[in-house]
């Protein structure tokens, strides 16, 4: 089988081509311009190599193909069309998930057609020792991808709460780590009998699962962004992986790119909060200030009937969208409200910081999705001068990415966090269901801010009030 | 270490570098698309499962290819829509 690519001939040449498609699809899927073409040029790409694979595979299992191929793309199609506009991160998330376990399942296709239906030699001496290896690769970390993306979809769902620490997770991590390794040596390089390789792979496939759902469990908040995009890139790394065991350099490369692609990806959302990947990963942010330092002390709070008197007279307004926009499905009724602003004359933007929402990019999504226009969208670098020069920011469902602590406290868990500097402008409105803490588990000072007030509610209904008062009002 | 094993380390070296260079600025609006386009791209996994595929005996190894091969296809063919979806209501031309 190592030589289905590298024999020589058209085939090889076909390959080559598919691999340009991807490089330059990849290239102009990271441009704004050339999004839709490289995502296009990626899938035909990959249209040209299944074709090539299943011309080189020859047709004597034809049915079996055609049927797991139909089976596939009308499944894909039928989950992608009937998903509301809003689930778009949780599909990503599901079908990252599909990918790693794909790979899982051809790595131990693999080893149940070249070692278990046998039953002469171990996996090592039928595929030789490298082959064999990367198959144990491909079902721990195909394993671990389906899991560790399951559990997020759920969380992106809103269906699970991020679970508060694992006891001794780190041990328990580590004891799974070596129960792997002896699983994955037992079967691959010691056990010749049947039925106990079989219990053995399956146990490391068990194992390598629990150790997904483990690492994805504690993690929550701003901290999603990086586990999201960190799974990305394993479910890509599960497909080289798996390509290195069944020696196909299309899945080598492909696989390598995405790993790759999502290493970038993960370091940027690292950076963007100022944390390092082990932080991320340890889950939390460690211990959390004792119990006054919680407590708040003056708060303004209002009504919307109010707010929407100052922002008759506004100038300019710059709303901070958060995961709670996206969570409180409110990203029409913003949209809306910046509508009514803008048809006051009032000069509106969006703030979007790099890890607001569950996933990187969140907000852009969201409000995309909102027919939001593009230029109205601003990254954090350049909308942070502007915030003194504006009458009212309008934070929606944002906590830790607003939380001025990240500037002024050197000792707070955030200091440091690149922030949003919302409290430099001359009125802040928050709207928040209460005045509980974000991920980070601290109090935001901004809330005690003179110029901020809170505007308690859920994020939709509070936007709604203010449109409808902004539309009653004389212009 | 045989021949095909060290070329597949070569490519496996280039890939890496190749995925690292072709997006190192990336503008945050595209950071969900780039993900969800690449993650698509991983469903390139559905070739192994078609390779396993050409032979005439059914055993284990049969089925579990063909559940392989399904989910990476939804994988692709899922990933490559729903990229586009969200692209499109970006206003990107195509």
């Amino acid at each position: 089988m190592n030589a289905t690519v590298l024999d020589g001939g058209i085939g090889d040449l076909v390959a080559l081509v598919s691999i340009v498609l991807f490089a330059v699809g990849l290239k102009r899927l990271a441009r704004v311009r050339t999004a839709r073409s490289g995502n296009a040029l990626l899938a035909v790409g990959m249209l040209l190599a299944v074709v090539l694979t299943i011309a080189q595979t020859g047709v004597v299992g034809w049915p079996w193909i055609a049927g797991g191929l139909g089976l596939g793309a009308a499944g894909g199609v039928v989950i992608v069309l009937t998903a509301r506009a809003t689930r778009m991160p949780e599909i990503v998330a599901r079908f990252n998930g599909f990918g790693g376990l794909a790979s899982a399942l051809v790595a131990l296709a693999l080893f149940w057609r070249e070692v278990v239906e046998p039953a002469e030699a171990t996996a090592a001496a039928a595929l030789g020792a490298v082959p064999a290896g990367t198959l144990a690769l491909s079902v721990v970390i195909g394993g671990a991808t389906f899991a560790g993306s399951l559990l997020a979809e759920l969380k992106l769902r809103g269906l699970l709460r991020t679970v508060g620490g694992v006891p001794a997770r780190a041990v328990v991590m580590g004891v799974l780590a070596l129960a792997a390794l002896a699983l994955a040596g037992a079967s691959l390089f010691v056990l010749e009998d049947a039925t106990w390789a079989v219990a053995t792979i399956l146990g490391l496939a068990a194992v390598s699962a629990l150790v997904g759902l483990l690492l994805v469990a504690p993690i929550g908040g701003a901290d999603m962004p990086v586990v999201i995009s960190l799974l990305n890139s394993l479910s890509g790394l599960a497909a080289a992986a798996a390509g290195f065991a069944l020696g196909q350099v299309l899945l080598i490369i492909a696989g390598t790119m995405v790993g790759a692609a999502g290493l970038i990806l993960t370091r940027i959302m690292c950076t963007s909060m100022n944390r390092s990947l082990v932080a991320v990963l340890a889950g939390g942010y460690g211990a959390v200030p004792a119990g006054d330092a919680q407590e708040y002390t003056q708060v303004t709070s209002s009504d919307p009937e109010e707010a929407a008197m100052v922002l008759e007279a506004a100038g300019s307004v710059i709303i901070v969208p958060g995961y709670g926009l996206a969570a409180g499905r409110a990203q029409h009724a913003a949209a809306e409200l910046a509508g009514v602003l803008s048809a006051r004359g009032v000069d509106v933007r969006y703030a979007i910081h790099p890890v607001a929402g569950r996933m990187p990019g969140h907000m852009n999504v969201v409000l995309a999705e909102a027919d939001v226009p593009y230029e109205q969208l601003v990254e954090m670098d350049r909308i942070n001068p502007e915030f003194k020069t504006t009458d009212v920011a309008i934070v929606v469902g944002a906590n830790d990415v607003v939380n001025p602590a990240a500037n002024d406290q050197p000792g707070s868990p955030i200091a440091g966090m690149p922030i949003l500097e919302v409290e430099q402008a001359r009125r802040v409105f928050v709207i928040k269901r209460s005045l509980s803490p974000g991920y980070a588990g601290i109090k935001n000072e901004l809330f005690e801010r003179d110029n901020t007030v809170m505007l308690y509610g859920d994020a939709k209904g509070v936007l709604d009030q203010l449109t409808s008062e902004l539309q009653g009002a004389p212009v | 270490m045989d021949g095909t094993l060290l070329v597949s380390l070569y490519v496996f070296v280039l890939a890496a570098f190749l995925g690292y260079e072709l997006i190192t600025k990336v503008p945050p609006t595209l950071h969900t698309p780039l993900m969800s386009g690449a993650n698509a791209l991983s469903g390139i996994t559905l070739l192994g499962a078609v390779s396993l595929l050409g032979v005439a005996t059914v055993a284990a190894s049969t089925v579990l290819a063909v559940v392989a091969l399904a989910l990476a296809t939804v994988n692709v063919v899922g990933g490559f829509l729903v990229t586009d979806r969200m692209l499109g209501t970006f206003g990107t031309k195509r």
